[in-house]
């Protein structure tokens, strides 16, 4: 990097990936810049549900998440971040879903990864509030629920503390081939930029580009303070399918407790609605489909409820690369992470650091790769 | 004479007047101590008396978060503060 600019990497971005990459490349001795243009953490990132998951279902996304998990182990903050290891069960309601969550766990179990299968009598203990009528559950450890604008803060804080800025409020208009441009017109020098603003990514990257992003809504409901009231994240094995799908809209049960003792219920997306009000009637269904798992939820009382976008891709896959025809070949981006940010920015930022630096990623960027949009246009 | 009646607030026995608030039984109970605590451990009392602000929640026979200052007591309720 040139030691005579002022900036090495200015950041579009200060959501949980932007953040990320930030203290990677800050940790790295490159000098960083990241520009947000409302709060850190303050998008996608605060409207998730804050479950670092490890997904399975993609080799790509697995290769990731694993990655990322450990690395988020390894970083200094983890052991003082709100956070709760409460693992996930995976709710199988049908004979059918059973045996895919036995064909998950082989897979989980040849990886490593510490996963059982707790059939009817074991789920009822294991979880009291459950319906009885369920087939059993894949439990698998080591996943955390964490808090998401707590975590890009921290990040953010990494990043001071070695020399870099972080710019709140701070709109970026144009990505340049020496930097960029502020809302407000100031100029940037940067060596490279790196676009990492989620769903507001698309009006930033160039003309033309074959780059693809959908913003994909999704609305949650918090409750009041409930300690105990459930033990572990609790997921329905068709949220993969609802996740994967291309359904206009889907409704998938998902249930966290907080470290507050409140919790937390999801969940929904929709391409069909870009309005940032909640929707009554989804959330009527998403109540619905979590009564069908917890049939005594309604008598918790829900706090709040709002919604968010994931920047969505059309493969479910991140975009972690150099932008194609982006300046002067010093434009990258790293977005598109759906649902996914939280568990996989650190691995994401992993990724792009090494391909920054010329080096070869701990694993496979490829199927990351911002061309594979452009070979799959061609 | 059938206008006491008798509530346990923390699991002791007090007898009040039919028609008495579980907020004001818990006072007569136990003056001062308020209702619920706060995720920061502070102890809090009943403010607003109309069941907005949620200041005076209890848990009630077994229920959380129930608002003692809307909810009048009956024979043999348990009332449990620190909600």
């Amino acid at each position: 990097m040139n030691a005579r600019a002022g900036i090495d990497v200015a950041i579009v971005g200060g959501g949980i990936v932007g953040c990320a990459c930030a203290r990677a490349a800050t940790r790295a001795g490159l000098r960083v810049a990241v520009f947000e243009a409302q709060r850190i953490g303050a998008g996608a990132t605060a409207a998730g549900m804050g479950h670092l998951v490890t997904i399975d279902d993609d080799p790509a996304e697995f290769a990731l998440a694993r990655l990322s998990m450990r690395l988020w182990r390894e970083w200094s903050g983890w052991e003082s971040i709100e956070r709760v290891g409460t693992g996930t069960l995976w709710l199988a309601e049908t004979a059918a879903q059973r045996d895919a969550a036995h064909a998950k766990l082989a897979r989980l179990s040849a990886a490593g990864l510490q996963a059982d299968w707790l059939g009817p009598d074991a789920l009822r203990s294991a979880e009291p509030r459950l319906a009885r009528d369920l087939a059993g559950a894949l439990r698998v450890a080591g996943d955390e629920v964490a808090f998401g604008p707590e975590l890009a803060a921290r990040l953010a804080a990494d990043v001071r503390a070695g020399g870099g800025r972080i710019e709140e409020m701070a709109p970026v208009a144009a990505l340049g081939d020496d930097g960029l441009l502020l809302a407000d017109g100031t100029r940037v020098a940067a060596g490279h930029v790196l676009l990492a603003a989620g769903c507001d990514s698309v009006r930033l990257w160039p003309a033309g580009s074959p780059l693809t992003l959908r913003p994909r809504k999704g609305q949650l409901a918090i409750t009041d303070r409930y300690p105990g009231y459930l033990r572990h994240a609790l997921v329905e094995l068709g949220y993969i399918a609802a996740a994967h799908g291309d359904d206009d809209e889907s409704v998938a049960f998902n249930a966290q407790p907080r470290a507050s003792g409140q919790v937390l219920l999801g969940s929904s997306r929709s391409y069909a609605d870009a309005t940032p009000e909640v929707d009554a009637a989804l959330l009527a269904r998403m109540v619905r489909r979590a009564q069908r798992f917890l049939p005594a939820v309604g008598e918790l009382q829900m706090l709040r409820c709002w919604a968010g976008f994931r920047p969505a891709t059309p493969d479910g896959r991140p975009i972690i690369g150099r932008i194609p025809g982006g300046g002067r070949g010093n434009q990258w981006v790293a977005t598109g992470h759906e649902g996914l940010g939280l568990t996989t920015a650190t691995g994401t930022a992993s990724v792009w650091l090494d391909l920054l630096l010329g080096r070869s990623p701990e694993i496979d960027a490829a199927p990351y790769a911002p061309e594979r949009f452009a070979e799959a246009a061609a | 004479v059938n206008d006491v009646i008798t509530v346990t607030v923390d699991g002791c026995r007090v007898d009040v007047r039919a028609g008495t608030l579980v907020a004001a039984a818990v006072e007569i109970a136990a003056p001062g101590r308020g209702a619920r605590v706060s995720p920061g451990g502070a102890r809090r009392q009943p403010l607003c008396g109309m069941g907005v602000c949620g200041e005076c929640r209890v848990a009630i026979a077994g229920h959380p978060h129930r608002l003692g200052c809307q909810t009048l007591c009956i024979a043999g309720m348990e009332i449990l503060t620190d909600d």
